[in-house]
C-alpha cells in the first residue's frame, strides 16, 4: 500500500512537470488562431474584422499610457486595418457578380487562349511551356504554373478572386506597395465578371478528376518548396524556381518542406496553408487557396515523404507493448515466488 | 602457480582459472541488501539498464551518422529515420531514453535526499552520484547537438556562450570550446567525440566507482535504520531468512528490480512507439540556421530548472550585471548538490518524514524545482520573469537555510 502511494506521487509530480513543459509551454508560445476556413469569403471579412478590433484594442491602451510615440504608431495601424477592411470587403462584394454568373465555357476557352497563355502552359491541352522554369522565374521572380489543374484544386470562387485581383485573393497586397506591383496582371482592369466567370468555368472544365497526392504537391507548391526527401537519389524534387529569384522575390528562400510534417505537425500546417497569415502575419507567402481536398492531399505527401515510417511504427508499437505486459507479469511472478519466504 | 585439476564442467574449469564461485558470492548472491526498501531503490537499476539501452542503440545510430554540418541532419532525419531498417526504432529507443534516464535520475536524487542516503558514511555514494549526472548531463547535451537541428544548433551557441561569464579567459574559452569563432563544424566534429566516447567511458568508470561506494556503508533503507550487516547476513545464511534484515543482491533483491523495470520498459516502450515527440522538440526537425534565431530558445526539460535560475536574475544587482548574477547564480546551482553531505548538519540518518523541518524543506525543493523547471521554458517576459527571479531566490535560499534548520531539528528531537 505504501509503495502505490509513493508511486502515485511520483506519477503526479512527473505529470504535472509534463504538463507544464509541454501542453501548457506551448500552449503559451504559440498564438491561437481561427480554425481552417475554406470559404475564404468569410474567412476574410472576419480577420480583417478581427484585425481592426485588435488595433482599435492596442490603440485605447495606448491611450490609456498616455505614451504619444505609440498612440501615433497604433493610430496608423488602426488606419491600415480599416483601410484594408474596407478594400478587402469591396474586393469580394464585387466577386459576387462572376461567381454568380451562368458561364460559357467555350468562350472561356478562346479567353484564357488569348490572355493565359502567354505566360502559363497548358500541357494537357497542347500549350507547353514557352520559357523553363528558371528564365520565367527571372522573368518573374518565380517560375509560372501550369493550368490544366487549377480548376480541381483551387475553388471556383478563389479562382475568380485570384483573377480578379491576385494580390488580394492571396492575401499578399502588403507586399505590392510603392509601385511594386503582383507579376500577374489584374483582370479586373481588362475583363468583365462574365468573362472572368467564363475563364474559370473554362479551367474547371478541364481539369482532371483525379490527381495523386504529389502531383497536387507539384502544382500547388513546388513552384517554390522543395521536398528533398521525396527523391534523395535523383534529387528531382526540388523547387522549380532557382533559389536565387525566388529568394529576391519573397525575401527569403522558401523552406524545403521534407520535415514539416514533423516540425510543424498536420493541424499547423493546415491552418499556414488555409491562410499564412494567420500564424506568421506579414509572411511573403500567398495563400495558396486550395480546396479541403486538395489541402489534405498536399498533408498528405508531406507525411507520405517526412514520415514514412509512420505505418510501420503504428504496427510493430503495441505487439511491443503486448510483450513487454507479460514480460512484467512474469517479473512480477517471479518477485513473489522469490520472496516468499522473506517476509 | 595454484593447483589446476581436470575441471568436469566449463563453470569448474572457469572457477579454477578465475575465481567465479567467490566472485559471483562478493558480487551477486552474498551482496547485502537491505530488506526493508520500496521501489524506489530499484532506481538504480533501472539507469543501469537505460544506460545499456543508450550504449546500445548508439553504437547503431553511429553506424549512419555522419559527423558533418552538411551531412548531420539528413542523415538523422532521413537516412536513419527512413532509409536504414529500423533506424527510426533506434533513433526513438536513443531519443527517449536520454529523455526518461533523467527523470530516473531526479526520482533516485531525490530518493537519496529523502531517506538521508547522502549522509555519514555514504558521501562517497553521493557525491559519485552526483559526478555520474553532470557527465549524463554533459553527454545529454553534446547528445542533443548533433542532429544539427535549429533548437540544437542555438542550445549550443547558448551554452558554450555562458563560459564567457568566466573571468579574464572567458573569450579564449568559448573560442577554445567551440574550436572555431563560431558554432560550426569543429564544434560538431569534436561534440560528436565526446559523445560517443570520452563521455560514456568517464560514465562507466564513474558507474563503477558508484557501485563501489555502496560495497563498504552498503545501501540505506526506508527507515534510515543502522543495519549490523554482517550478523543479519549470518541470520539469513543459517537459514533465518524471516528475521534478517538484510537480503542478498541474487536473486532476491534483483527479482524486485526486475518487476519494477517490467512497468518502468512499459512505459517507456510506449513513448518510443506512441509519444516519442515530447522527447524531441519540433523545432529541431528544422535544420540549423544560424541566420535565423528562434522565437524562443530553451533546453531540455531536464536543464530547464537550472537553466531558470540561470536568467531568473534578469536585472542587474548592486551594480552587478544580471548576466554575471546568474551566471553566479547557475554555478551554485549545480555545484551545491555536491555539498549536501555537509550542508546537513543532523547529527543522526533519519527520513525526512522523521525530521519535521527537513520534510517541508524537502518538499519546498521539490515544488521549487517543478516551478523553475515549467518557468524555465516559458517566455521570460511579465510576471512570468519575476516567478523566475523569486523561484531562482528560494533554491538559493533553501541551500542557505539547510544547515540551520536540519540542526534546529536535531535540537527538537533533544
Amino acid at each position: 500500500m505504501r509503495e502505490l502511494k509513493i508511486l502515485a506521487v511520483v506519477v503526479v509530480l512527473t505529470l504535472i512537470t509534463y504538463w507544464g513543459v509541454e501542453p501548457f509551454a506551448h500552449s503559451q508560445m504559440h498564438p491561437q488562431v481561427d480554425p481552417v476556413n475554406y470559404n475564404f469569403e468569410e474567412a476574410d471579412r472576419a480577420t480583417s474584422k478581427e484585425a481592426v478590433e485588435k488595433a482599435t484594442k492596442a490603440l485605447a491602451e495606448a491611450e490609456k499610457k498616455a505614451d504619444e510615440k505609440a498612440i501615433k504608431g497604433a493610430k496608423t495601424d488602426l488606419e491600415a486595418a480599416q483601410t484594408f477592411e474596407k478594400t478587402i470587403n469591396e474586393f469580394w462584394d464585387a466577386n459576387k457578380e462572376a461567381i454568380a454568373a451562368t458561364p460559357n465555357v467555350a468562350n472561356g476557352e478562346a479567353l484564357v487562349t488569348a490572355n493565359c497563355t502567354a505566360c502559363h502552359s497548358i500541357e494537357s491541352k497542347g500549350f507547353p511551356k514557352i520559357m523553363d522554369d528558371a528564365t520565367a522565374a527571372g522573368a518573374y521572380g518565380v517560375s509560372t504554373p501550369d493550368l490544366g489543374s487549377s480548376g480541381k484544386i483551387y475553388s471556383k470562387e478563389y479562382l475568380v478572386a485570384f483573377i480578379k485581383n491576385p494580390a488580394l485573393g492571396s492575401k499578399v497586397s502588403h507586399k505590392f506597395t510603392d509601385g511594386r506591383v503582383h507579376p500577374m496582371p489584374a483582370y479586373e482592369l481588362m475583363n468583365t465578371p462574365q468573362e472572368i466567370a467564363d475563364m474559370v468555368a473554362y479551367l474547371q472544365s478541364i481539369a482532371p478528376k483525379e490527381m495523386t497526392n504529389k502531383e497536387v504537391f507539384v502544382d500547388a507548391c513546388q513552384r517554390c518548396h522543395g521536398l528533398k526527401y521525396a527523391d534523395m537519389q535523383k534529387r528531382t524534387m526540388g523547387a522549380f524556381s532557382p533559389a536565387d529569384d525566388i529568394t529576391k522575390y519573397m525575401g527569403k528562400l522558401p523552406p524545403d518542406l521534407s520535415q514539416y510534417i514533423i516540425s510543424r505537425g498536420e493541424d499547423s500546417l493546415g491552418k499556414f496553408i488555409n491562410d499564412p497569415q494567420k500564424l506568421l502575419e506579414g509572411t511573403a507567402m500567398p495563400r495558396v487557396g486550395l480546396n479541403q481536398e486538395s489541402q489534405a492531399q498536399v498533408i498528405k505527401y508531406l507525411e507520405e515523404v517526412g514520415d514514412s515510417k509512420k505505418a510501420q511504427r503504428e504496427e510493430l508499437g503495441p505487439k511491443f507493448l503486448i510483450y513487454l505486459v507479460i514480460f512484467a507479469i512474469f517479473a512480477f511472478l517471479w518477485k513473489a515466488s522469490q520472496w516468499r519466504d522473506i517476509h | 602457480m595454484a593447483q589446476f585439476e581436470k575441471a568436469n564442467s566449463v563453470g569448474e574449469w572457469l572457477d579454477q582459472r578465475l575465481n567465479i564461485k567467490t566472485f559471483n558470492k562478493v558480487m551477486m548472491t552474498e551482496y547485502w541488501i537491505p530488506k526493508d526498501i520500496n521501489f524506489l531503490w530499484a532506481m538504480g537499476v533501472l539507469l543501469a539498464t537505460t544506460f545499456g539501452i543508450l550504449i546500445i542503440s548508439g553504437l547503431f545510430l553511429m553506424m549512419y551518422y555522419k559527423p558533418d554540418i552538411k551531412l548531420a541532419f539528413d542523415s538523422v532525419n532521413y537516412t536513419i529515420m527512413q532509409e536504414v531498417a529500423f533506424g527510426w526504432l533506434f533513433r526513438h529507443i536513443h531519443g527517449v531514453a536520454a529523455s526518461v534516464v533523467f527523470l530516473i535520475i531526479y526520482i533516485h536524487m531525490l530518493t537519496g535526499i529523502y531517506y538521508g542516503s547522502y549522509k555519514q558514511g555514504r558521501e562517497m555514494i553521493w557525491i559519485s552520484g552526483m559526478l555520474l549526472f553532470v557527465t549524463f548531463s554533459a553527454a545529454g547535451f553534446s547528445g542533443y547537438m548533433l542532429p544539427w537541428g535549429q533548437m540544437s544548433y542555438w542550445a549550443a551557441m547558448v551554452i558554450t556562450n555562458l563560459f564567457g561569464g568566466v573571468p579574464v579567459i572567458g573569450d579564449a574559452l568559448v573560442v577554445w570550446i567551440r574550436g572555431d569563432f563560431n558554432v560550426a563544424d569543429a564544434t560538431l566534429t569534436r561534440f560528436f567525440m565526446l559523445h560517443v566516447f570520452l563521455l560514456p567511458i568517464v560514465i562507466m568508470g564513474l558507474i563503477g566507482l558508484h557501485f563501489y561506494t555502496l560495497r563498504i556503508p552498503h545501501v540505506n533503507n526506508q527507515s534510515s535504520e543502522d543495519i549490523d550487516f554482517d550478523a543479519e547476513a549470518e541470520k539469513y545464511l543459517s537459514g533465518n531468512k524471516k528475521e534478517s534484515k538484510v537480503i542478498p543482491f541474487w536473486p532476491i533483491f534483483i527479482s524486485k528490480d526486475l518487476a519494477v523495470l517490467g512497468v518502468f520498459l512499459i512505459f517507456y516502450f510506449y513513448l518510443v512507439f506512441f509519444h516519442y515527440s515530447f522527447a524531441m522538440d519540433p523545432v529541431n526537425f528544422d535544420p540549423a540556421d544560424p541566420m535565423v534565431t528562434p522565437a524562443h530558445i530553451y533546453p531540455e526539460w531536464y536543464f530547464l530548472w537550472s537553466y531558470e535560475v540561470l536568467r531568473g536574475f534578469f536585472f542587474d544587482i548592486a551594480g552587478i550585471k544580471a548576466f554575471d548574477i546568474g551566471l553566479i547564480a547557475f554555478a551554485f546551482a549545480n555545484g551545491i548538490f555536491f555539498v549536501l553531505p555537509w550542508l546537513d548538519r543532523d547529527s543522526k540518518i533519519l527520513p525526512a518524514h522523521k525530521r519535521p523541518l527537513f520534510f517541508i524543506w524537502f518538499w519546498l525543493l521539490v515544488v521549487d524545482l517543478i516551478v523553475l523547471t515549467v518557468y524555465g521554458k516559458l517566455p521570460p517576459t511579465g510576471t512570468n520573469a519575476w516567478v523566475g527571479f523569486f523561484a531562482a531566490v528560494a533554491f538559493i535560499l533553501l541551500f542557505v537555510l539547510l544547515p540551520v534548520i536540519t540542526k534546529l531539528d536535531q535540537k527538537r528531537r533533544g
